[in-house]
């Protein structure tokens, strides 16, 4: 997709620059330009490509465009070149010079004008230099990208004129890098000397190729070691950054959990109550998403924002409609109230099965929510996973000040603390619980609109965060906002760093072994609730 | 009352228990032999090894209320120690089949021949012998029992702590005993058994013998756990139960009371595992799902907590309706047994046996 | 002792009305003589607890804190053997916390606790500590609310409390013959079959002393025993404390100061997690700083 885009702009983007560069040459001239694309042989079809990209016809860069797609084939019967379009068995075809539509034909009426590596690198080449005037400083430096891969002289010369007029100084620096690589191949050793120094540092891949090939065949001593401790630093800064991205995993895997767990950490820390249907909870919050997307097709890039109160009220009202119904006959049976739950968690994920489908649902993401944020060559954070590790930690604080400023948090405290002397100073002990259920289940449904973003939503959803999450609240400690914050964190990042040398499941039973071992030893959790009353 | 009558007499209803299991174990087998296929006594073979199936799971209900009905344990992980049971069995029962496999190599199972594999692993020797597998039955869940429980009791980890380590425990287990690597069979587990000690799985009066093994092992099992709780040591479960630091105040070691009952009641598990398998033919890791070990704490609460039969009486229950359901109505199956968590815990906590219990008191 | 007798006949007089009436009490009036000849029938549990010097408990230095608030602090006490005392102090003065620090169940920041000059209970769990010969009654009445009154007591009876002993446990005829002589004593013989759940309030009490009785202890700790009871039950339990003490070493936590006077031979008041003094219950009365702290307080209440 991304790809795709970026030539798309290339292509806008390049049309009118490529206009002003050269004169329009006459129609006829261009024509049988194109008509030469399909010769017998390579070489001629090379020479051909050359002229066309310097022809600087408005239709230029978009026929070389679809013929390094392969879309550019000749009609069997006149040998007209055509741009071609596949639709289920038939394909479309529109002339490549005038872009009029020539209807459809079958895949015998067309030939294909047969490329080779040499002639797509070439093309590639040819596109990149007719884009390097383009006025977008993006495109400029993935066209300056592009000639880096093919560094032949003339497309030095051509970066050489480009450094004396650019004044980005991001595309300086590329062709900095690209002129410098040129100058490994420089017959002083001196030369080769400063263009390694130059490069070291540098993240990119072919700087790195070409490194590694200099620190082992350079004729001279002295360059081989240059270019191997260049090499050497590089290889720390990616090591460097490749733990950043595993911290960054790991926060990611952490505001997961954090989400997951956070509810629970209401519910079960709080009020004493085992919820077990707390996944299912999550589930009905990204279903919650998934029907927002189905009522307003037109607003997915809103659906997300408006899914996140949605979700906590529908999951919310589950909550206390739960709490009502089964939980308050329970309270004081801990034991009873986790297995009652269990049972409205199989039910409610029966529900999902029967009345929307057994199958997963599709959720869309916005746009805003897709792709990455590329800080350099080695690190890359997804959106997605940075705004929900954001969004994470809104939850939280937010959950935090509920509880410290709002006078349902003051109840709320005021019932957990001491239930007769809140209830004797007037507190509706009743309705605070049941209000306080309902808090947690609803930001069960805001996690499930995080959630379903990241994972697949189905009926199972719920299923596979009930154990985690559980055994962040205890890990953390019962009873601890902070413990669940730290707790979930902890875990996320030491999965993700046990994962590379593991493997994925090992490293999540080493991790799960490690918190009953935890739990085994300190059964309070991390951050323990002191003193008499937390005694028992 | 000497040891033998207070198991046998103390109790009405446990002696009826027994009386039945017995007539159980002797009738369905010679309907099976004995009626033709169109009388209406007839006992098919699969009805009979739906019932051995019913009667390894009333063991393996009998195991958890042992530790839950009568001193407050609830694992959530028991599944684990049955599926240990089960796979200490399958291991025997794979290498009883020898060269007889898809690729018909002479020592190792199909799954290590798959998995290119060109020797056992250490801990699979041994399993070829009888003896050896039938001891790993109860010392692989019994020495799991004993570590996990010697490290949560000595911590004092109680109540939901413990039934959710436990749980995380088997899920664990699962995810461990999914991998190829483990060499257990990952996701296929192990199955196509041949036969056990000699006699052919498929055959009638294997799958009778096995039935009946059942029965005695569950009838063994139950006069076990009677003698336990009509003990001086029931009483002190009862009192940990109940008011765990007092018991302590009085001079007992909680801790190991508790190690120990777990410990047994592991073992029972691992026993009810190891008969189930020959009968279904397979055990594979989905037997440590944790819905699983939660669906086996409601076998025990439908029948009725701390009565020992109740926990039977349900698990034979709950599984016939299970069987009733996925055949008849199979997307009400899961409304169904969520239904019975709930309804059991807030209408009827004492289960079914409870409420005959009080019907009959109304009744007199 | 005469003073007990009297007491105890008006204890029974609770009892009238009930069918039965005269030969129960006539039973009564038969027991009431069986105090001391009971506990002289109990022998004390072999034991390897020192305690030539004459003193049976020693706590020295002993300070607990719970998120920095001091519960004990640098708390010393010496109760000397077959000793009854009392410790008396206001609410939050750490004698509740004493007691969890000599049973084990709270583990203190600093300090020793000794039981016998050679027993460190800092050592020990608390069932190592209930089996060395400390018993413990606790403010809310706790029993094992679904076994009978009889297995109650003889759960609690001192005995090997290993797990197979239980598992093989028989009881003898001595056994038998002590419980059904605490259940006589403690005025629960009918009711022996009965789930100690369906006792009422007072009965619950007297079943923990009873559970205390056959457990026989060479310390007792005894934790605002009297709350909830009647009148006649108070002074009975006051009658039962002081034929105990003796042959075994009593503690009682008490707020009822009239309780306290009843019983009381040595007072040790309690303020803050410190003692704050010790000696009889005139010298109590007449100390200034307890005046200031609690006393004064508690006469002017009752």
């Amino acid at each position: 997709m991304g790809k795709a885009a970026l030539l798309v702009l290339i292509l806008l983007a390049g049309w009118p620059a490529l206009a002003v560069a050269e004169p329009a040459p006459a129609e006829a001239g261009f024509a049988e330009l194109v008509q030469q694309l399909d010769a017998d042989n390579f070489v001629q079809t090379g020479q051909a490509v050359e002229r066309i990209a310097r022809s600087g016809h408005p239709r230029a860069v978009e026929i070389l465009e679809t013929m390094l797609a392969g879309s550019l084939q000749t009609l069997r019967t006149d040998g007209r070149v055509v741009v071609v379009n596949q639709v289920g068995r038939d394909f479309e075809i529109t002339d490549a010079l005038s872009g009029e539509d020539l209807g459809t034909v079958g895949r015998r009426d067309l030939s294909r004008i047969s490329i080779n590596n040499a002639l797509r690198t070439q093309i590639r080449a040819a596109l990149a230099r007719a884009s390097l005037n383009d006025p977008d400083a993006t495109i400029r430096l993935a066209a300056v990208r592009r000639l880096m891969a093919s560094p032949d002289p003339e497309n030095l010369t051509l970066l050489q004129e480009q450094l004396a007029q650019e004044t980005e100084p991001r595309v300086l620096a590329a062709i900095e890098v690209a002129m410098a690589l040129s100058r490994l191949d420089a017959d002083e050793p001196a030369v080769r000397m400063a263009a390694i120094e130059h490069l070291t540092g540098n993240l990119q891949s072919q700087v790195r190729n070409r490194l590694r090939t200099i620190s082992e065949d350079d004729p001279e001593a002295a360059v081989r070691d240059a270019a191997a401790e260049a090499l050497a630093s590089i290889q720390r800064r990616l090591e460097y950054y490749r733990l950043l991205e595993n911290v960054f995993f790991g926060l990611s895997l952490g505001s997961v959990l954090l989400l997951a767990a956070i509810g629970l950490a209401i519910t079960f820390g709080v009020m004493g109550v085992i919820n077990m249907a707390h996944g299912e909870l999550i589930m009905i919050g990204a279903y919650t998403t998934y029907m927002i997307q189905q009522l307003f097709p037109g607003a997915i890039e809103y659906s997300v924002l408006i899914a996140i109160p949605a979700a906590f009220v529908v999951a919310g009202l589950f909550g206390i409609a739960i709490e009502r119904g089964v939980i308050r006959f329970l309270y004081g049976r801990p034991l009873e109230t986790l297995l009652a739950t269990f049972g409205i968690s199989l039910i409610l994920q029966q529900l999902a099965r029967t009345t929307i489908s057994a199958q997963n649902v599709p959720v869309i993401s916005p746009s805003w929510m897709s792709g990455s944020w590329q800080i350099n060559e080695a690190l890359a954070l997804t959106w997605n996973r940075l705004y929900i590790l954001i969004f994470a930690l809104l939850v939280f604080i937010s959950l935090l000040l509920a509880l410290k400023r709002t006078r349902l948090g003051l109840k709320m405290r005021a019932v957990t603390q001491n239930r007769n002397m809140a209830r004797a100073m007037g507190v509706r002990t009743a309705w605070v619980d049941a209000l306080t259920f309902g808090l947690g289940a609803g930001i069960a449904g805001v996690a499930g609109v995080a959630l379903s973003q990241l994972t697949n939503v189905g009926p199972n959803l719920g299923q596979g965060y009930i154990i985690d999450s559980f055994l962040v609240v205890v890990f953390g400690g019962v009873g601890n906002l902070w413990g669940t914050l730290v707790g979930a964190f902890s875990l996320g990042v030491l999965n993700k760093f046990i994962e590379p040398w593991s493997g994925a499941v090992l490293a999540k039973i080493l991790v799960l072994v490690f918190v009953i071992l935890f739990i085994q030893r300190y059964p309070r959790g991390l951050f323990p609730q002191k003193g008499r009353a937390a005694g028992g | 009352m000497g040891p033998l009558s207070r198991i046998l007499f103390g109790d009405r209803v446990s002696w009826l228990f027994l009386v039945l299991l017995a007539a159980i174990a002797i009738i369905l087998p010679w309907l099976n032999l004995t009626q033709p296929p169109d009388s209406p006594w007839y006992v098919s073979n699969y009805a009979l090894n739906l019932w051995g199936k019913y009667l390894c799971y009333a063991l393996l209900a009998l195991s958890v209320d042992l530790i839950w009905g009568y001193c407050g344990i609830l694992s959530l992980g028991h599944g684990a120690f049955f599926a240990l049971g089960g796979y200490a069995m399958g291991m025997y029962l794979m290498l009883q089949i020898g060269d007889r496999g898809v690729y018909g190599h002479p020592e190792l199972p199909d799954f290590m021949v798959f998995l290119n594999w060109d020797a056992l692993p250490w801990y699979w020797y041994g399993f070829d012998q009888f003896w050896f597998a039938m001891l790993m039955v109860i010392v692989a869940p019994g020495l799991l029992a004993f570590i996990f429980g010697w490290l949560a009791f000595r911590s004092r980890v109680t109540g939901v702590y413990f039934s959710i380590i436990t749980q995380a425990l088997t899920f664990a287990l699962m995810l461990a005993f999914f991998r190829n690597e483990m060499g257990f069979g990952g996701n296929n587990g192990l199955t196509d058994f041949k036969d056990i000690l000699g006699y052919d799985l498929q055959a009638k009066t294997t799958r009778i013998g096995l039935f009946v093994a059942s029965a005695v092992a569950l009838a063994l099992g139950f006069i076990a756990c009677r003698y336990i709780v009509t003990s001086k040591l029931g009483r002190v479960a009862v009192a940990i139960r109940d008011t765990e630091p007092r018991t302590r105040f009085i001079g007992y070691r909680v801790e190991r009371f508790k190690l120990w009952l777990f410990t047994f009641s592991a073992v029972l598990a691992g026993i009810a595992g190891a008969l189930y398998v020959p009968q279904v033919g397979i055990i594979n890791p989905g037997e440590f799902a944790p819905l699983k070990s939660i669906e086996l704490a409601v076998w025990v609460a439908v029948g009725g907590r701390g009565t020992l039969y109740g926990a039977a009486a349900g698990a034979i229950l709950v599984n016939n309706a299970k069987t009733w359901f996925t055949t008849a109505a199979p997307e009400f199956w899961l409304f169904a047994l969520g239904a019975l968590f709930v309804l059991v815990t807030v209408l009827f906590p004492k289960g079914i046996i409870g409420l005959l219990r009080r019907r009959g008191g109304e009744g007199s | 002792m005469s003073d007990g007798l009297i007491r105890r006949d008006r204890v029974f007089g609770l009892l009238a009305g009930e069918p039965g009436r005269a030969e129960r009490l006539r039973e009564r009036v038969v027991a009431r003589d069986r105090v001391f000849g009971f506990m002289e029938r109990f022998p004390l549990p072999e034991t390897e607890v020192s305690i030539d010097a004459g003193t049976i408990l020693y706590l020295e230095g002993v300070t607990v804190s719970f998120d920095g608030f001091k519960a004990l602090n640098d708390l010393n006490l010496y109760i000397d053997d077959g000793e009854l005392r009392c410790i008396i102090g206001p609410n939050g003065a750490g004698k509740t916390t004493m007691m969890d620090v000599i049973t084990g169940k709270t583990r203190p920041d600093s300090g020793k606790v000794f039981f016998g000059r050679n027993t460190n209970l800092l050592t020990l769990d608390e069932a190592a500590i209930a089996t060395a010969g400390i018993g413990r009654k606790f403010q809310q009445p706790t029993v094992f609310e679904n076994l009978s009154v009889f297995h109650n007591l003889e759960l609690s009876m001192a005995a090997d409390k290993g797990i197979w002993p239980s598992l093989t446990w028989r009881l003898n005829g001595l056994q038998r013959d002590r419980i059904d002589e605490v259940l006589e004593l403690i005025g629960l013989d009918s009711q022996r079959q009965d789930r100690a759940g369906a006792l009422s309030h007072g009965q619950k009490q007297w079943l923990e002393i009873g559970m205390l009785l056959t457990q026989n202890p060479l310390l007792l700790l005894v934790d605002e025993p009297v709350a909830g009871m009647t009148e006649q039950e108070v002074e009975q339990t006051a009658e039962l404390l002081v034929a105990l003490a003796g042959q075994h070493s009593v503690v009682v936590v008490e707020h009822d100061m009239a309780f306290v006077r009843s019983i009381a031979r040595r007072v040790t008041v309690l303020h803050e997690g410190h003692v704050l003094a010790e000696g009889s219950m005139e010298q109590i009365q007449n100390n200034p700083k307890v005046i200031e702290v609690y006393l004064g307080a508690a006469d002017a209440d009752g």
